[in-house]
């Protein structure tokens, strides 16, 4: 309920220490900002450069993983405190999932 | 029931069912029907085994037994087992948690509503032209010759009553992620609330490929799709994938909580704390995480490859030892314990023997090439028998005695429940153990009759004697629910004096608000760590006396499912040409549905509250009043 929600007065150090927290996660977002660019710029110049499509289809699908855990995990809160269990059951679920199509792909339908 | 339900009338009674949201009285009804779909099940069994107790018997005709066999699984998995094992979860889980109710009281009831006619659904096909045929696995081939409407029975029923056990697996994720009491840590949640922890976890997860299938099945089925037909470019053999990908987990999701419920049983019966708890719950997940790695061992003989099959196999055997951590753990239990023989403790003792008979055979048939041999032979029958009955049933009945007294307030009497075990396990034992013999001698599943030049009378006759004493246990059963019933002897807190965990805490039926103080937790156990230290109230508590919010009962998940039941007629029909109506009875049923929520969506409902003074009046009057508001 908003009416009864305690107003915090924060101390001096505690604010010292949440604007040190703050400008380091947004150092974190610039850094993986820049990490995806690179990575999207790699799966670019390997289609440009024609390489064999054997080779470009594996590793665009690893970058395209990596991002995605980039994603969650600064974009997305992920790292912050308490989102454990969410984090436990997203990665089951898609463990599961990517054996259940693994499997298909590879002996039904290779 | 206490005094004052009593002067209610049947109607009033009824209307109190229909509508309510309470765990524990879900629980009686997810009891009653499931209960009630297991006596069905057990009736099928014994037709099925009537018509093998001599050669060439023409009891059933072929057709018939290809329905009855279909029916027999299908109603002892979807609707018997699993609501069985719901209902002890939605009774217990949240007292063992320290939780009024569950996350989404609404949707709990919603989900027994659509699992209740899901299953109504399925067996009126006895009496609108014919059950399924395809056996309970359904495979697509077969399925998609099968005439009449049958299988569509399967495929809409299972959609139906699997949207059930869906939402109710979410809501105890929910719930025991979000509402254990103060200080109940994930390490300190008795065994039988993670067991429905990690099985929630497997439904959400295993039941989406099941839907999928099923969907494929319905519109393969009714409106000429090509999913599974191979003529036109469908594989048949995703069908079995979807299947499998479900139904591996699916024994799982049966076999977790019955461990559950031993383990609490083991450790109050030997009066000790659970030997080796933490490597129970780490077993515990280990086993929901294989279960999705392995169900190609179903499929062996597919002809998946020597790759896929050595894959699975070695998988599959891994399995083995969680399992058998578990095993140990609970022996380890009992040695050194004060051990108490009751009806539940003599179940538990004889589940393990029973269930690793099951499991030896378990590992003998992942190793491929002899699965080559025992594929599709009584070997298979008598296998997953001994784990489904030597497991789930065994554990069922064990715990159908351990928390009869806090879902119903008396006691099971201990006499006839010793009867019921002996006539029960003696032909559990006697009716499937000579089946693998069967299997080893080529007798194949599935098949309604055998000549007499082939040797398998007399093992047959056998099994079948060991059915009729299985059911003789069953009666019994009832028999003791009946006269438990009528001599209503009321019990107190903590009936076998040994308790552990809080449910033990509080009256037997507990007050529909569950605690009036929400419990602080202090430990693993955590009533008996309260016992020990003389704490006459049995727990300390974490909030003082205050007013408390409850939902009110409501009609509409009741109607909601009533559409889709509606709905699933229409679908039913919809393709033949001679019922033009179909199509209106289809959009009348999703009219109900989809209105019924819009109404949920649009009214206002805000529950109510329990006064602080009516808790004191309750507490004084022993706190056991089963209000109704």
């Amino acid at each position: 309920m908003a009416h009864d929600t305690p107003e915090k007065i924060r101390s001096h150090a505690e604010h010292e220490f949440l604007k040190k927290k703050r400008s380091a996660e947004m150092r974190q977002q610039l850094t993986s900002f820049a990490i995806m660019i690179f990575l999207t710029l790699i799966a670019f110049t390997m289609v440009a450069a024609g390489f064999s499509t054997y080779l470009i289809v594996p590793i665009i699908l690893l970058l395209a993983a990596i991002q995605v855990v980039l994603q969650l995990y600064h974009f997305m809160h992920l790292s912050n405190k308490g989102h454990g269990t969410i984090a436990f059951f997203m990665f089951s679920g898609m463990f599961v999932a990517f054996i259940t199509v693994l499997a298909l792909v590879t002996i039904v339908w290779w | 029931m206490s005094s004052l339900a009593q002067k209610k009338g049947f109607g009033a009674v009824l209307w109190d069912y229909l509508t309510t949201v309470d765990h524990k009285k879900i629980a009686i009804l997810y009891l009653i029907s499931g209960g009630f779909f297991f006596l069905v099940g057990g009736l099928e069994a014994m037709l099925i085994r009537i018509q093998l107790m001599k050669a060439g018997n023409d009891f059933l005709s072929a057709g018939l037994y290809n329905e009855i066999i279909t029916m027999h699984g299908t109603t002892m998995i979807f609707l018997a087992a699993m609501p069985l094992l719901l209902a002890f979860m939605n009774a217990i889980m949240p007292l063992q948690i320290g939780a009024r109710d569950v996350a989404f009281p609404f949707l709990n009831s919603l989900g027994f509503w659509l699992f209740f006619f899901g299953g109504i659904f399925l067996n009126l096909s006895w009496f609108m032209g014919g059950a399924p045929d395809a056996g309970w696995t359904n495979y697509a081939s077969l399925a998609l010759a099968s005439e009449g409407h049958g299988i569509d029975f399967y495929a809409l029923g299972l959609t139906i009553s699997g949207f059930g056990t869906l939402i109710a697996g979410i809501n105890f994720l929910v719930t025991i992620i979000n509402m254990r009491a103060p200080g109940m840590t994930y390490m300190r949640m008795p065994l039988f609330t993670w067991t429905t922890f990690v099985a929630s976890a497997l439904i959400l997860l295993a039941f989406p490929p099941l839907t999928i299938g099923l969907f494929f099945m319905i519109f393969d089925r009714l409106f000429d799709s090509n999913f599974f037909v191979v003529e036109m470019g469908g594989n048949t053999i995703i069908w079995e994938h979807l299947f499998w990908i479900f139904g591996h987990p699916e024994v799982y999701i049966l076999i977790l909580p019955a461990f559950g419920i031993f383990s609490e049983i083991f450790a109050i019966f030997s009066r000790k704390r659970l030997f080796g708890y933490t490597a129970l719950v780490f077993a515990t997940i280990l086993i929901g995480f294989y279960g999705f790695m392995v169900w190609a061992h179903h499929m062996f003989t597919v002809g998946l490859g020597p790759t896929a099959n050595a894959v699975f196999a070695l998988a599959t055997m891994i399995i083995a030892v969680p399992t058998g951590i578990k095993i140990f753990n609970w022996l380890l239990t009992i040695w050194g314990g004060s051990i108490q023989f009751s009806v539940a403790m003599v179940y538990a003792i004889a589940f393990i023997p029973s269930f690793v008979a099951g499991g030896v055979t378990g590992v003998m048939q992942a190793i491929a090439p002899l699965d080559y041999q025992l594929h599709d032979s009584y070997f298979i029958v008598a296998h997953f028998h001994y784990v489904i009955v030597g497991g789930v049933v065994l554990g069922l009945l064990a715990g159908t005695h351990l928390y009869w007294p806090k879902m119903f307030g008396t006691m099971l009497s201990e006499k006839l429940g010793m009867v019921t075990f002996w006539f029960f396990f003696i032909g559990f034992h006697l009716t499937f153990f000579i089946q693998h013999f069967l299997g080893l001698f080529g007798m194949p599943r599935r098949v309604y009759t055998f000549n007499a030049d082939q040797g398998w009378d007399l093992y047959n006759l056998i099994s079948s004697v060991g059915a009729l004493f299985m059911a003789i246990g069953i009666i019994v059963l009832l028999v003791n629910v009946v006269l438990t019933t009528v001599k209503n002897v009321r019990v107190g807190n903590d009936p076998w004096g040994d308790g552990r965990t809080l449910e033990w805490a509080i009256p037997s039926p507990p007050p529909f608000y569950n605690f009036a103080q929400t419990p602080l937790v202090r430990g693993l156990d955590t009533y008996w760590i309260e016992k020990m230290e003389g704490n006459k109230e049995g727990m300390i508590y974490a909030e003082p006396l205050g007013d408390i919010h409850m939902p009110n009962g409501s009609i509409i998940p009741f109607v909601m499912s009533f559409g889709m039941f509606v709905a699933a007629f229409g679908a039913l029909y919809f393709m033949d040409d001679t019922k033009p109506w179909a199509l209106a009875v289809l959009v009348i049923g999703l009219g109900i549905t989809f209105g019924s929520m819009l109404v949920r969506s649009l009214k206002d409902d805000l529950g109510f509250y329990i006064t602080k003074e009516e808790l004191i009046e309750d507490a004084k009057r022993g706190g056991n009043t089963d209000g109704h508001k």
